[in-house]
């Protein structure tokens, strides 16, 4: 039953390639719903310029707004709205601009809310060096793969007498196995040429150790995929002298918190960077990873850039890439271009102008 | 030791050994010259030590932590003239908490497939680092202190370490005190690092960003490096592998170990020397004439000492 759900899981991964499996959601047009959560501050006027983009690819994709604030249910459990539940668990994809943080709101963070409701497992950014957004990189192109359940952030910590905390790290064979075979599928499934797996396998010899041979273990399944290990202090220490040596990179948590990061900072920042978070049972949430930038919000100044390049990615996964390469390509030549841009990618252009001028470069490629 | 000679640095060298040897009772530890030797001379400079493979005992290194209580590991990071790499002006200090936190070792089967590992945070090892990272700070004529960590998500931990931190940061009024997400940390650092000053951290973060740090700078081949421990004890050493392919060659290059060299110095508050050998070494790499092969030139280690050692000598 297992194998059943992961094949249905991959064929949405499979790219171009038909399955036989059924898609679920295909309407009669070849219209997918997606559901799409605009967020706060800029989510609405971002999440404004990638439907306008969208459409002006002519791009098969209705959108189905929901909020995502959480709410008390019954029993007194914070739960997310029951609409936006059965929205996401309906149409399987998402797209989801920032959120922001509650401070004594009495709720848990809405990402971590959404994480559990749909056992969000894997946070997957591709990390791509912008033609046009100079960095001291030219020629980034990897991807991190990190484990979002478990490892350092399972939230389990004592007082052990005054003065003295601990904090408790959990890896299991499930989660390690899980995350190691959707890296080597998306490896496959994306022409890249290996996976590398991050760890400190050295210092935490059970723990990393166990994480480290489930990937070993998958590996010995993909043998067209290149497999090799690297300690985290490694990576970085050459990561930020020659990045063009990785590929897919595949680590726990906190591992992944840290490089997802830093390499989203070889690149120019999280206003360029996409993001996408892989559940179970299909669902896939695709979201750009910056904040709500409440002193910019409503004044048309926000750059979508990161949120569009999300979308790109979720138009990847759902198997449309000839919609993917049009839009993706069209936001590229608007920046290499350097007319119009939004202010944090150097120019003094308005949101609502770059958006046009992604759009008209859409339109001219039909 | 030749450009210590040539500088006529007041220094003289005892030579010593920690391989591991087994004491009373089976316990491994360094031998007691070697202990003896640094309990005396408080002060040491260390080259690579390889690692065991089923040599039986634990790491070297470890058990250097373990004997002197070395609890502060120490980078200053400095964009080096003539060396390119992305960065030009990269001028940090990363301070790692270095005897607890993620690394205690402490890991358990919980039941078949599911593995704990603990991470340990104590008051006393938070403050006695955060107290450290500030005197550096003061001593050193640095501007601010940073607490690295991840507080939002480990907040017991974490939360600990930087309550300890901001403690201590109301001793130190004349030294900026500011905290950063490690996440943030790394985000902004690849993007400018000149933001950054002294950084002060517990064990794992320090690990990566110590790491990365002398990435910015050109490697491990070129940062120094120094652990402080109680009673006065402080070990500085290269950071660098033993290099078994090039050893015995006159390939090498001795900047990594000659800058920890350098941070000794100072630290031993020998500041015209330092900076006498430290300019010399500076400007043998920024002229481009005589450098070792990971420099990108084709000196022997050598002519490239010999170098630095001519303008040691032309300086006085």
């Amino acid at each position: 039953m297992y194998l059943l759900k992961l094949s249905l899981q991959v064929s949405h991964v499979m790219g171009a390639i038909k399955t036989q499996s059924p898609l679920p959601r295909t309407f009669s047009r070849g219209i997918q719903t997606v559901t799409l959560i605009p967020g706060d501050g800029i989510g609405p006027e971002i999440s404004t310029a990638v439907m306008k983009i969208f459409e002006a690819a002519k791009a098969p994709i209705q959108w189905e707004e929901r909020n995502v604030t959480a709410i008390k249910g019954p029993g007194g459990r914070w739960m997310i709205p029951p609409e936006a539940k059965e929205s996401m668990n309906k149409n399987k994809i998402g797209l989801k601009g920032p959120l922001k943080t509650p401070i004594a709101a009495g709720h848990p963070s809405m990402n971590l809310l959404l994480r559990k409701t749909f056992d969000l497992y894997a946070n997957v950014r591709p990390c791509v060096s912008i033609e046009g957004y100079k960095t001291p990189y030219t020629d980034v192109d990897l991807v991190t793969i990190r484990e979002n359940t478990e490892g350092e952030y399972s939230g389990i910590e004592h007082l052990i007498v005054d003065g003295v905390v601990q904090s408790i790290k959990l890896i299991t064979e499930e989660a390690s196995r899980r995350i190691a075979e959707y890296a080597f599928e998306y490896a496959r499934n994306n022409q890249r040429t290996s996976v590398t797996a991050v760890h400190k396998a050295n210092i935490m010899r059970m723990s990393d150790g166990l994480f480290l041979r489930k990937c070993r273990e998958v590996a010995e399944n993909y043998k067209d995929v290149k497999f090799t290990e690297m300690y985290l202090d490694t990576v970085c220490l050459n990561m930020v002298q020659d990045p063009s040596h990785f590929d897919v990179l595949v680590m726990p948590n906190l591992y992944g918190d840290i490089l997802s990061d830093l390499c989203a900072g070889l690149i120019g920042g999280l206003g360029v960077t996409p993001s996408g978070n892989i559940g179970a049972n299909g669902v896939a949430i695709f979201e750009s990873v910056h904040g709500t930038a409440p002193d910019i919000a409503g004044k048309d100044l926000a750059n979508p850039t990161a949120l569009l390049l999300s979308a790109v990615m979720m138009l990847r996964h759902m198997g449309l890439h000839g919609y993917a390469k049009k839009i993706e390509t069209a936001c590229f030549d608007t920046i290499r271009d350097e007319k119009v841009l939004t202010k944090d990618l150097g120019g003094n252009a308005k949101c609502s102008e770059f958006t046009a001028d992604i759009c008209r470069r859409v339109q001219d490629m039909d």
